[in-house]
């Protein structure tokens, strides 16, 4: 029994030790941005000499977190989002040492409402989106009240959408998607009603509940955070909606179509020239002091914002992601290789 | 087994009702009341044997429906489509400078392919149409010419047939079976074109995919493979083996031998018995916040892993094991007490080996339990994306299950075949965990 006690003692010991010299880049953050640091870490441990980095999916506020918490070889380097950097966790990093951080801005991500090919394209504006998907949404007599969403079925909304019941999968609340879904669908759409517009001046607070809120009458279904679950269950029910990445909607566009919202198909040209309106963009945040500690992390961002990976025709629109356009991607590149810090 | 009981038990029935008949002289009434009962027991004993029955066999069904389902899916993944290519390793198109490793690896590997390609196909013009047809390759192929040539530099300006993978989705086309020419799902009809020409000149070959075995993981299908998830694993299991397996059964044999029964050891067993059912993400973040932030452990290695998991597995082990330990009859500590055996020598030597079966299946429970776990794993980073396969325990891994989420989460579709092979190889390391279990209980209960 001592013997294993001082075994396993020498064994910690000796793996503190192990840990002083890190050869790998860590990356912690956001599932969606991972499909696309994940293509740009393996092409960059093949071409180069450089141990392949390691990409962590915990999540944007999890990534933030471990990334804010300290500088020095034992906390990551670099963090994925799926959105900027809040001031708050800018202002815990600064607190906890991590002061120069670099800002990448890797390209957009659109957010489609998508059905089976089996029924018909949607065509559908997001102030009737609003109206479907809201928990509370504003009375149908014109006056300024608020009720509980009544709506069953498309067709009670707007006479020219389909006479189905309302049934739309999504991500749950934990949910970067589910975030942005609510921020650029929802929102916009509550925002149509000026007098609701007007209270984000007042009681923002209030604002905030009754555009973000989604209702819990099983007609949002939260579908786990899973974007595969929600394609098969579509192609599976044909009159069922489902709320995902675009990249999702790109593999399967045999079986699945994206709805036309307020006017735009969710097609690649349509998010990248902004037309499509619900679309977000991704970034990474890069510790500019461990730039020097650990080795590669130079190499690697200038791989990520290479012409090859995320220019026009690079490998990451291969996998789903909207690049920047060129004019862009000139100015990001630049400010990253030269590790500008990020001022809020 | 149940049977047996059953009918032995009939047996003592009768037998106590006819020695009552003796002694009563209302006997005859109560032999009435039994055998008229009788059929009624009867019945009701095969209604249960044929309900255990169903049981059994429905369980079976599912079972089997679920691995035919599983392994129907996964077939797929275990094949891969390769193309043959004339590659003329001109240096001029390398931009070779001279024959060093540095500038290999720094070749315009792409430069090549793509001469080789559109040679084949003089009449594809055009920017797009030839990004299209560069497109049915993986976009790994230059790393394949590459090693090709670092292996062996003498093929520097000659001209080779060269095997390259296709791309998942071109392999996920031909692995549908489409009709000649037909459009597939990421498959336009001029690619569609394109392959059939290539399948005439025989220039397409299914294969075995190897690479699922003897990689790591890959963001792209055809690449992507287990073997660094499968050592990740064999790597986590083998450091909660070894640390849950020792103490778990000498804190079971001393709280069963040795330990004073009292206000503590009572306390102990509550506690214990409570930890076996603490959901597993909080010992996940109990090794984030003392094994990783205290102790410095590095993140995302198996070492911290196998701790985490043996934490979780500890209490099945020692509940197991106390169990069984119980279970030896007293007569036998008694007499090797008697005989001048230590109290040491009697648990060693006579009751930890009768109690080792119910010990061991005490172990792969815990051990399987362990073997399917995420949640904890989470918080201690090693659900990641991780390509170099580990060969120590605090190298960056990931383990089977964590690789399975995320290929389930992964958008390109040739992934759900992979998924479902992961499974695969998930279910047979369990089978062979089980059954190693299996021989090893054998062995002691002879």
């Amino acid at each position: 029994m001592k013997k294993l006690i001082l075994a396993i003692s020498m064994l910690i010991t000796s793996t503190a030790a192990f840990t002083a010299g890190r050869d790998t880049i860590n990356v912690v953050g956001s599932s969606t941005v991972y499909p696309f640091s994940t293509v740009v870490a393996e092409r960059f441990g093949k071409s180069t000499k450089f141990k392949t980095p390691k990409i962590e999916s915990t999540g944007t506020g999890g990534g933030m977190k471990l990334f804010c918490a300290g500088v020095g070889i034992d906390t990551p380097d670099m963090s994925n989002a799926s959105r900027r950097i809040k001031k708050s966790e800018f202002d815990l990093c600064a607190k906890n040492g991590v002061e120069d951080i670099t800002e990448v801005l890797v390209g957009y991500d659109g957010i489609v409402i998508a059905n089976s090919k089996e029924s018909k394209q949607m065509i559908v504006s997001r102030k009737e989106l609003f109206l479907a998907l809201a928990k509370e949404i504003p009375a149908t007599d014109g006056s300024e009240k608020l009720i509980v969403n009544p709506y069953k079925y498309w067709n009670e909304i707007n006479q020219a959408l389909p006479a189905t019941k309302i049934e739309v999968m999504g991500p749950p609340p934990t949910s970067g998607t589910r975030d942005a879904f609510a921020e650029l669908v929802l929102e916009s759409g509550c925002k149509k009603f000026s007098w609701i517009k007007a209270m984000k001046k007042t009681n923002k607070k209030r604002y905030k509940t009754i555009c973000h809120a989604v209702r819990e009458d099983h007609v949002y279904i939260e579908a786990g955070e899973n974007d595969n679950l929600i394609v098969q269950k579509l192609t599976a029910n044909p009159n069922a909606f489902g709320v995902f990445g675009f990249s999702f909607l790109d593999q399967n566009s045999d079986r699945l179509q994206g709805s036309e919202v307020d006017g735009t198909e969710p097609t690649f040209e349509g998010i990248s020239d902004g037309t499509y309106p619900v679309s977000r963009p991704l970034y990474f945040y890069v510790k500019n002091s461990h730039a020097g500690k650990v080795p590669g992390i130079l190499e690697f961002l200038k791989e990520f914002t290479s012409e090859e990976s995320m220019g026009d025709e690079g490998y990451l629109t291969d996998k789903g992601l909207i690049p920047l356009g060129e004019e862009k991607l000139n100015i990001v590149r630049k400010s990253v290789l030269s590790l500008t810090p990020l001022k809020l | 087994m149940n049977n047996m009981t059953n009918n032995s038990l009939n047996e003592t029935h009768l037998k106590n009702s006819t020695s009552d008949k003796v002694m009563y002289s209302e006997t005859y009434s109560v032999t009435e009341k039994v055998s008229a009962s009788l059929k009624r027991r009867h019945r009701k004993e095969s209604r249960f044997k044929a309900a255990g029955l169903l049981s059994v066999l429905l369980g079976f069904c599912l079972v089997f429906i679920l691995i035919s389902d599983i392994t129907y899916k996964a077939l797929p993944a275990f094949h891969q489509h390769w193309v043959k290519l004339e590659i003329s390793f001109d240096p001029s198109w390398l931009s070779l400078k001279d024959s060093g490793e540095s500038s290999l690896l720094s070749a315009n590997y792409r430069k090549v392919i793509k001469h080789s390609l559109y040679a084949s196909f003089p009449d594809v013009k055009g920017r797009k149409d030839k990004r299209k047809l560069f497109k049915l390759l993986s976009s790994n192929a230059e790393f394949t010419l590459r090693d090709k040539l670092i292996a062996d530099v003498d093929l520097i300006g000659t001209k080779q047939p060269v095997w390259i993978r296709l791309d998942d989705d071109v392999d996920s086309y031909l692995k549908d079976e489409p009709e000649i020419g037909a459009a597939g799902a990421r498959v336009d009809s001029q690619q569609a074109g394109w392959i059939h020409t290539l399948q005439i000149q025989n220039r397409i070959e299914k294969r075995f995919n190897i690479a699922f075995f003897t990689h790591g993981d890959s963001r792209e299908p055809e690449l992507a493979g287990v073997k660094g998830a499968f050592t990740g694993t064999l790597l986590t299991m083998l450091v909660t083996l070894l640390l849950s397996f020792p103490l778990g059964v000498s804190a079971a044999l001393y709280l069963e031998e040795f330990a004073p029964k009292n206000r503590w050891t009572d306390i102990i067993e509550v506690n214990i018995n409570n930890l076996a059912a603490v959901p597993s993400i909080i010992f996940g973040l109990l090794g984030l916040a003392v094994i990783i932030n205290i102790f410095g452990l590095p993140r995302s290695a198996p070492l911290v892993g196998g701790i985490v998991l043996s934490l979780m597995t500890l209490p099945t082990i020692i509940i197991a094991s106390r169990a069984s330990i119980k279970a030896v009859p007293p007569s036998i500590r008694e007499a090797a007490l008697g005989i001048g055996a230590s109290k040491m020598q009697t648990a060693f030597g006579h009751v930890l080996p009768m109690a080792m079966p119910g010990i061991l299946t005490g172990a792969i429970i815990g051990m399987a339990q362990a073997l399917g776990e995420t949640a904890p794993l989470l918080m201690i980073g090693m659900v990641a994306f991780i390509v170099d396969v580990p060969t120590t325990v605090t190298d960056a891994a990931t383990v089977l299950p964590v690789q399975i989420f995320l290929w389930a989460d992964s958008p390109e579709r040739a992934f759900l075949a992979k998924t479902s092979a992961a499974i695969l190889v998930l279910l047979s390391f369990l089978l062979v965990m089980n059954i190693s279990a299996a021989i090893l209980r054998k062995k002691f209960e002879k």
